[in-house]
């Protein structure tokens, strides 16, 4: 049985605004009944003042998908449009206490929700492209999606190379069988052979913020100035890591794929900020839209001639 | 006589199981009857005991992370599990190293992997029941998957080098495993600081019901279930966990932690006496194994010119429970395959006797025993066509060569 906090299975069982709101200008649905959970926000705001004047959720999910809904609702009343869009999901897990990795993607899909019924209300179209695959690693709440994207993206061939990339594989380990085989696969594309050591590094990873989902750019910025804006987040980002030997580069941008070298001390720090999942998170934030940071090896760099 | 309690000296065989330990299971039988994975607070209360059980296996252990405790039915399937999953993750490698002196859960395993086309290299043991590291390290290569060696023998409790040849094979990259059954709760450890990657015990020689083992995983090393299935044990092992004997496990260990001094004084003298009691009355007879570097409560002794069984049987009668060899070993009319290995002679090989003592024997059972094992001897001995007058028949081969044989 999960081991939910307090405030999940409170607002589980006394969810807060439950049902459509009257009058409602925007309205967002993510999920689908096939996969097992489906959200719709409904939104009344202010055309003045952008002002969210009030929220609805319905949900078809589990307990802490109504859960991530309700808190999400609560959190959203009264902010503006623009203040809206800047919670992350773990703003959401955050304000329920935290939630088990493996529900983190709940909190995602509240957060996709806000982002298309913010499209629907400002008249523009919001595609959900957020393909999520089978849940790979537990311990990190890593899919079979972000896994194969990043071993593709870097050539990588061991399960090593995965958890220092992605985080999968560096809690208890017993996703490892899971994750070689997706290295065979991916390796054997490309026309590799999978070789194993028998005995695997001791894990030194420690939990950081999980990967989140992936949407396509949004379009009130120019591509240059997407560019300009992600160079300056990361940027911003330099001096912490540089403080802590490490340090982040832009390398190259494809659409919502954003490709950093991302080296020495952040690899395995425990600061989530400093993870790939914490640069991540923070270009989400900024951006207003869903990307994937996706760590570039120093040998592709050589390849390239960079 | 009849009203003395009979002395139980077989707990390498099986313990008894803690009254405590008896008393922490029987709510899970009972009220709190759940299946862990449920939904319902049924289900939560026994996840929650199971969690507090794992972390109880660790500390005994010394292991890092309590992920790496995967519980099993028995430390049979734990050997068979590390076995088989290191063969399955390395299916390039195809020798296995062990000792001739393993439990058959391993012995017998590995007889069945050479049938399937596996090499087994099975270390020989010295006249102390010792390995020789020269003729193990020769043996390290590429070629091999997995090391099996048993920590401390069932039958003399000689306890093997096992720390020093896990760091050997993991410095060659080759995965370690050891069936600590009779180690653990005897044997201080903290498997953190080692370089062992997968050990075995078994909830029943320590105080904890039948029926319940578990295998350590190190984080990090590659494994192929056995048991595939359900998501239990992080879809290490599949099969809704055996809860109440879990839980029975659990407290076992901690009360073996909190015994272990005890286990390493207090009862290591009594055995300590008993041999020396029983070798001081009882000519031509000497203890087995490696007897500097033993586990506390081991004791097996070979009485020459007799045969162990019928030592039992009168053993028995005056109320003494023991056994001879491994109690899969008896049943069969050959000697142990751990006192054939360290070349015990036939004539001692078929009378040996293993006397094993938990914290519940007292110094008054180790006196009662002294005194009725001497006339058992020298009665069997009087039965023997090996035996003379005053000590055994000069060229006992020669002396009484039957026939048929
Ligand atoms: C050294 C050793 N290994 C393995 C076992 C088997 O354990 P279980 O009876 O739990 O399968 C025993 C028990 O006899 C043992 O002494
Ligand atoms: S499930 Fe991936 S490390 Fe635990």
């Amino acid at each position: 049985m999960w081991d939910y906090s307090e405030k999940v299975t409170e607002h589980f069982y006394n969810p807060r605004n439950a049902g459509a709101v009257d009058q409602a200008n925007a309205v967002g649905d993510v999920g689908s009944i096939s996969c097992g959970d489906a959200l719709r926000l409904t939104l009344k705001v202010d055309p003045e003042t952008d002002v969210i004047l009030d929220a609805g959720f319905q949900t078809f999910g589990c307990g802490s998908a109504i859960a991530s809904s309700s808190a999400l609702t609560e959190m959203i009343k009264g902010m503006t449009v623009d203040e809206a869009l800047k919670i992350s999901n773990q703003d959401i897990a955050d304000y329920l206490d935290g939630l088990p990795p493996e529900k983190m993607h709940c909190s995602v899909m509240g957060r996709e929700a806000l982002q298309a019924a913010v499209a629907n209300y400002r008249g523009e179209e919001w595609v959900d492209d957020h393909e999520e695959g089978a849940l790979i690693c537990k311990c990190f709440a890593i899919d079979d999606v972000m896994i194969r994207d990043t071993i593709r993206a870097n050539n990588l061939s061991t399960v090593e190379d995965v958890t220092n990339y992605t985080k999968a594989g560096g809690g208890c380990s017993s996703c490892h069988e899971g994750i070689e085989n997706i290295l065979k696969e991916e390796m054997e594309a490309r026309g590799e052979v999978f070789m194993p050591g028998a005995i695997g590094k001791k894990a030194k990873a420690k939990p950081a913020a999980a990967a989140t989902a992936e949407a396509k750019p949004a379009g009130s910025m120019t591509a240059v100035q997407r560019i300009l804006k992600i160079q300056q987040v990361l940027e911003g980002l330099r001096p912490a890591l540089q403080a802590d030997g490490g340090d982040v580069e832009l390398m190259d941008i494809e659409g919502k794929n954003i490709y950093v070298k991302l080296v020495g001390a952040c690899n395995g720090c425990q600061m989530a900020a400093m993870t790939l999942g914490g640069v991540q998170q923070k270009l989400i934030e900024e951006l207003g839209e869903f990307v994937k940071v996706i760590p570039h090896t120093e040998r592709q760099l050589v390849e390239l001639g960079v | 006589m009849s009203e003395l309690k009979d002395i139980y000296l077989d707990n390498n065989a099986t313990t008894r199981v803690d009254p405590a330990v008896v008393e922490a299971m029987l709510p899970f039988f009972t009220e709190q009857f759940g299946n862990p994975s449920s939904m319902h607070s049924f289900g939560n209360k026994v996840g929650l005991a199971l969690k507090k059980a794992r972390q109880q296996v660790q500390n005994l252990l010394g292991a890092e992370h309590d992920s790496e405790i995967v519980f099993t039915s028995c430390g049979s399937e734990s050997d068979s599990t590390a076995i088989l999953s290191a063969l399955k993750a390395q299916p390039e490698r195809k020798e296995i190293i062990t000792t001739v002196v393993e439990h058959p859960a391993v012995l017998n395993l590995c007889d069945y992997l050479e049938t399937e086309g596996y090499t087994v290299h099975r270390l020989k043991v010295d006249k102390q029941g010792r390995l020789n590291m020269d003729e193990y390290k020769a043996l390290l290569s590429d070629n091999v998957a997995v090391v099996s060696v048993m920590w401390a023998n069932n039958e003399t409790g000689t306890i093997f080098p096992v720390l020093e040849m896990a760091e050997l094979a993991d410095e060659a990259g080759i995965l370690f495993h050891t069936d600590a059954v009779q180690a653990v709760g005897k044997i201080p450890m903290n498997l953190q600081d080692t370089s062992i990657h997968m050990l075995s015990l078994s909830g029943h020689k320590l105080h904890a019901p039948k029926g319940v083992g578990v295998l350590y995983l190190r984080r990090g090393v590659r494994f192929r279930p056995l048991l595939r299935g359900g998501h239990q044990e992080r879809g290490r092992r599949a099969g809704t966990e055996n809860v109440t004997s879990i839980i029975g496990l659990g407290l076992a260990c901690e009360q073996a932690m909190q015994h272990m001094e005890y286990e390493n004084t207090v009862v290591a003298q009594l055995r300590d006496r008993l041999q020396e009691g029983i070798l001081a009355k009882v000519p031509h007879a000497f203890a087995t194994g490696d007897l500097t570097n033993r586990l506390p409560n081991t004791l097996n002794i070979a009485f020459e010119y007799i045969e162990g069984e019928a030592i039992l049987l009168l053993l028995n009668k005056a109320g003494i429970a023991a056994s001879s060899g491994s109690a899969c070993t008896s049943g069969s009319l050959e000697p142990s395959h751990v006192m054939k290995a360290m070349g015990i002679p036939y004539t001692a090989a078929h009378g040996t006797i293993r006397l094993s003592l938990s914290r519940y024997t007292t110094a008054e059972e180790i006196e009662r025993v002294i005194e009725a094992v001497p006339p058992i001897i020298e009665k069997l001995r009087t039965l023997s066509p090996y035996w003379g007058e005053n000590g055994p028949i000069e060229n006992p081969e020669e002396a009484f060569a039957p026939v048929y044989a």
